[in-house]
C-alpha cells in the first residue's frame, strides 16, 4: 500500500474519524463537572454530527474503495450515512431535558452516542467481513452501555444485562457461520466470496448451515422473530432517548449490512437463504402486530411495532431486485422519522415523578395541546401506513416490489397484517381526541425537543408529499450489480 | 499432520456446549463463560481453515475476534456489577422482572 493508497483511504473514511476524534475529545470535555451543563455537551456532540455530515456529503458521488478492499463509500453508504448521522442528530436534540429529568446528566451518554454513530457509519461502508463484525460489534457495545445508563433503576440492569448475553450470543452464531464461509471460499472479502461461490457452485452442504447462521446472527440484530424476544424488555428498560435511537439507528445499520451480503455476495446461494427470510419475514410482521395490541406500556408497544415494521422491510428482501433494495432503503428513512417523531412523545411525558410509559395517559391530550396532538396523530396515522403520509408509501413500495415479483400471496398477508396494526396506533389516537384528561398535562418541552419534533414531522410529512422524488434517491444509491 | 475435519469437529463441539451451557445454565456468570466457548470455536475454525488454506486472513480475522470479544466481556461484568449492587444474585430467573 504506497502513501496515495493510504491518503485515499484516510479521505474516504473522513467523516468516521472526525466521529472517533470528536467522541475522545468530548470524552475529555466530559470531565469537567456534567450537571446543568447538558446543552453544552448536546451542542458540542451536534457539532461533532454536523462536521461528519457535511464531510460525508462532500464525498458523495464517485465510488471510493479504501483500506485494502475492506471499506467502500458509495452511494450505498452515503445513503445509509446520512439516515443514521440524522438520526443520531435528532436523538441528541431531545437528550438535554430527558438526561435531567432522569438524574443521568453524565457527558459519556454523548460519548457513547457518538462512539455508536461511528460503528454505524462503518458497517454502512464495510464490504469485508472483518469490517463488517469490527462495525457491528463498535456499535453494539455502545449500546449495551447505554442501555444500562440508570444504573439505579433495576429494570435498566436487567435490560442491558439481556441485551449483551443475548447479543453475545447473537454476534458467536454469526461468526460461526463467518467462519465456515471462510473455510468454503478461502475469502471474507464480499466480492470476492460472491465470486468463489459462483465459480464452485452451491455444491457444499456446510454451505447451507453457514448461511443459516449468517442469516441468524442478523436478523438477531434488526429484532425479527424467533429472535425477537429481547426486543420488548430491553425498549422498557432502556433511557427512552436510547429505545428511540435503537429502535432506527442500529436497525438501519443493520440492514445495511443484510442488504450489502444477502442480495449481492450471496446471491448464488438464495435458493437456501430466501425461503428462511420469508418466513422469518411473515412471523415477525405476524408476531409484531398482533402481540402489540395487547400492550399497555407504550414503549413495549412500540418495541412490538419496531418489530412488525422490521418483518415488513425483511418482505424487501424477499422482493429483491432494485425495486426491493430501494424500497427498504425507503422504508428505512421514513420509519427513522416517524419513530423518532413518535418517541420524541414519549420523551416530553417524563417530568418530575411522573413516568408517561402507560397508553392510558395520553387520554385527552388534544384537549390542551391540539397542535401536539395534531403532529402525534401524523406520526401514528403514518406508522400505520395511512396516506398521504409518509408510511403509506414506505408500505407501497415494498408491495408494489412484491406483487412485481409475482409474492401476491405475501402481499395480501402484509396488507391484512398492517389491517391489524393499524388498530393499535388508533387507539391511541382515539385516547387524545375522544377521553377526557384524567390529570393536567405537565409536559418536558424544550425548544431542542421541539425542534427534534418539527424535523420528525416535516420528514414525515414531507416524503408523503415527494414520495417518487425520495424513491429515485434511494434507486440512484442501490449498488451496481443488482438487476 | 492432523487432519482438517478433526478441528471442524473440535470448533463444532465445543460450539454446541457452549450453546447449551448458556440455554440450560442459569448462573450468569456460566452463561458468560459458555458464551466465550461459542465464540472460540469460531476462533479454532478460522485458524484450521487459515491453515489449512495457506491463507492468513482468517488468523487476522481471529486476533480481531479475540479483541472484540475481550471488549465484550469486560461491558458485560460491568453491566452485571451494576445488577449486583441493586440485586445481590446472578441467578438469571431472579434477575428477570419484566414480563410480557
Amino acid at each position: 500500500m504506497n502513501t496515495d493508497m493510504i491518503i485515499a483511504s484516510i479521505v474516504a473514511s473522513l467523516p468516521e474519524i472526525i466521529i472517533i476524534a470528536g467522541a475522545c475529545l468530548l470524552l475529555l470535555v466530559s470531565l469537567i463537572p456534567a450537571r446543568g451543563r447538558m446543552v453544552l455537551f448536546a451542542g458540542l456532540s451536534l457539532a461533532v454530527v454536523a462536521a461528519a455530515a457535511i464531510a460525508t456529503y462532500a464525498l458523495a458521488g464517485p465510488v471510493r474503495p479504501a483500506y485494502g478492499g475492506m471499506f467502500v463509500v458509495d452511494g450505498f453508504a452515503v445513503f445509509f450515512k446520512i439516515v443514521v448521522l440524522m438520526v443520531t442528530a435528532l436523538v441528541i436534540l431531545m437528550s438535554p431535558k430527558y438526561l435531567e429529568e432522569e438524574d443521568l446528566e453524565r457527558g459519556e451518554y454523548f460519548v457513547l452516542l457518538l462512539f455508536a454513530l461511528a460503528g454505524m457509519m462503518i458497517m454502512t461502508s464495510a464490504i469485508d467481513l472483518v469490517s463488517i463484525y469490527v462495525g457491528l460489534e463498535l456499535m453494539a457495545l455502545s449500546v449495551y452501555v447505554l442501555t444500562g445508563f440508570m444504573r439505579h433503576d433495576s429494570r435498566s440492569n436487567e435490560a442491558a444485562l439481556k441485551y449483551v448475553i443475548l447479543g453475545a450470543v447473537s454476534s458467536a452464531i454469526f461468526l460461526y457461520g463467518v467462519s465456515l464461509v471462510y473455510g468454503l471460499t478461502g475469502a471474507t472479502q464480499l466480492s470476492e466470496l460472491a465470486a468463489a461461490l459462483s465459480r464452485d457452485g452451491p455444491s457444499d452442504p456446510m454451505l447451507v448451515l453457514a448461511v443459516v447462521f449468517m442469516v441468524t446472527g442478523l436478523v438477531f440484530k434488526v429484532g425479527a422473530a424467533p429472535l425477537h424476544m429481547w426486543v420488548p424488555d430491553v425498549y422498557e428498560g432502556a433511557p427512552t432517548t436510547i429505545t428511540a435511537f435503537m429502535s432506527v439507528g442500529p436497525k438501519a445499520a443493520a440492514f445495511a449490512i443484510i442488504l450489502r451480503i444477502f442480495p449481492e455476495a450471496l446471491t448464488v446461494v438464495d435458493d437456501i437463504w430466501l425461503p428462511v427470510v420469508t418466513v422469518v419475514a411473515v412471523l415477525t410482521l405476524t408476531l409484531g402486530s398482533f402481540v402489540a395490541l395487547v400492550q399497555t406500556n407504550i414503549k413495549r408497544m412500540l418495541a412490538y411495532s419496531s418489530i412488525a415494521h422490521a418483518g415488513f422491510a425483511l418482505l424487501g428482501l424477499v422482493a429483491g431486485g432494485q425495486d426491493g433494495i430501494a424500497g427498504i432503503m425507503l422504508y428505512l428513512l421514513i420509519y427513522a422519522f416517524m419513530n423518532l417523531g413518535i418517541f420524541g412523545t414519549v420523551v416530553m411525558m417524563r417530568k418530575g415523578d411522573f413516568s408517561g410509559e402507560n397508553i392510558e395517559d395520553y387520554a385527552g391530550l388534544a384537549k390542551s395541546h391540539p397542535g401536539l396532538a395534531l403532529l402525534m396523530l401524523i406520526f401514528l396515522f403514518s406508522l400505520a401506513g395511512i396516506p398521504p403520509t409518509a408510511g403509506f408509501f414506505a408500505k407501497f413500495y415494498i408491495l408494489a416490489a412484491l406483487v412485481a415479483q409475482g409474492h401476491v400471496a405475501l402481499a395480501v398477508i402484509a396488507v391484512l397484517l398492517s389491517a391489524v396494526a393499524a388498530y393499535f396506533y388508533l387507539r391511541i389516537v382515539m385516547l387524545m381526541y375522544m377521553k377526557e384528561p384524567a390529570r393536567s398535562f405537565d409536559l418536558a418541552l424544550t425548544p431542542p425537543l421541539r425542534l427534534a419534533l418539527a424535523v420528525a414531522g416535516l420528514g414525515t410529512v414531507g416524503i408523503g408529499l415527494l414520495p417518487a422524488w425520495f424513491l429515485d434517491m434511494a434507486r440512484g444509491a442501490v449498488f451496481p450489480g443488482i438487476g | 499432520m492432523v487432519p482438517l475435519s478433526w478441528y471442524v469437529a473440535l470448533g463444532a463441539g465445543l460450539f454446541v456446549i457452549g450453546a447449551a451451557g448458556v440455554l440450560l445454565r442459569r448462573n450468569v456468570l456460566v452463561v458468560l463463560m459458555s458464551l466465550e466457548l461459542m465464540l472460540n470455536s469460531a476462533n479454532i475454525n478460522f485458524i484450521a481453515f487459515s491453515r489449512f488454506l495457506g491463507d492468513l486472513g482468517g488468523q487476522v480475522f481471529a486476533i480481531f475476534v479475540i479483541t472484540v470479544t475481550a471488549c465484550e466481556v469486560a461491558v458485560a461484568l460491568a453491566i452485571l456489577v451494576t445488577v449486583l449492587r441493586n440485586k445481590a444474585t446472578l441467578e438469571v430467573d431472579e434477575i428477570a422482572i419484566m414480563k410480557g
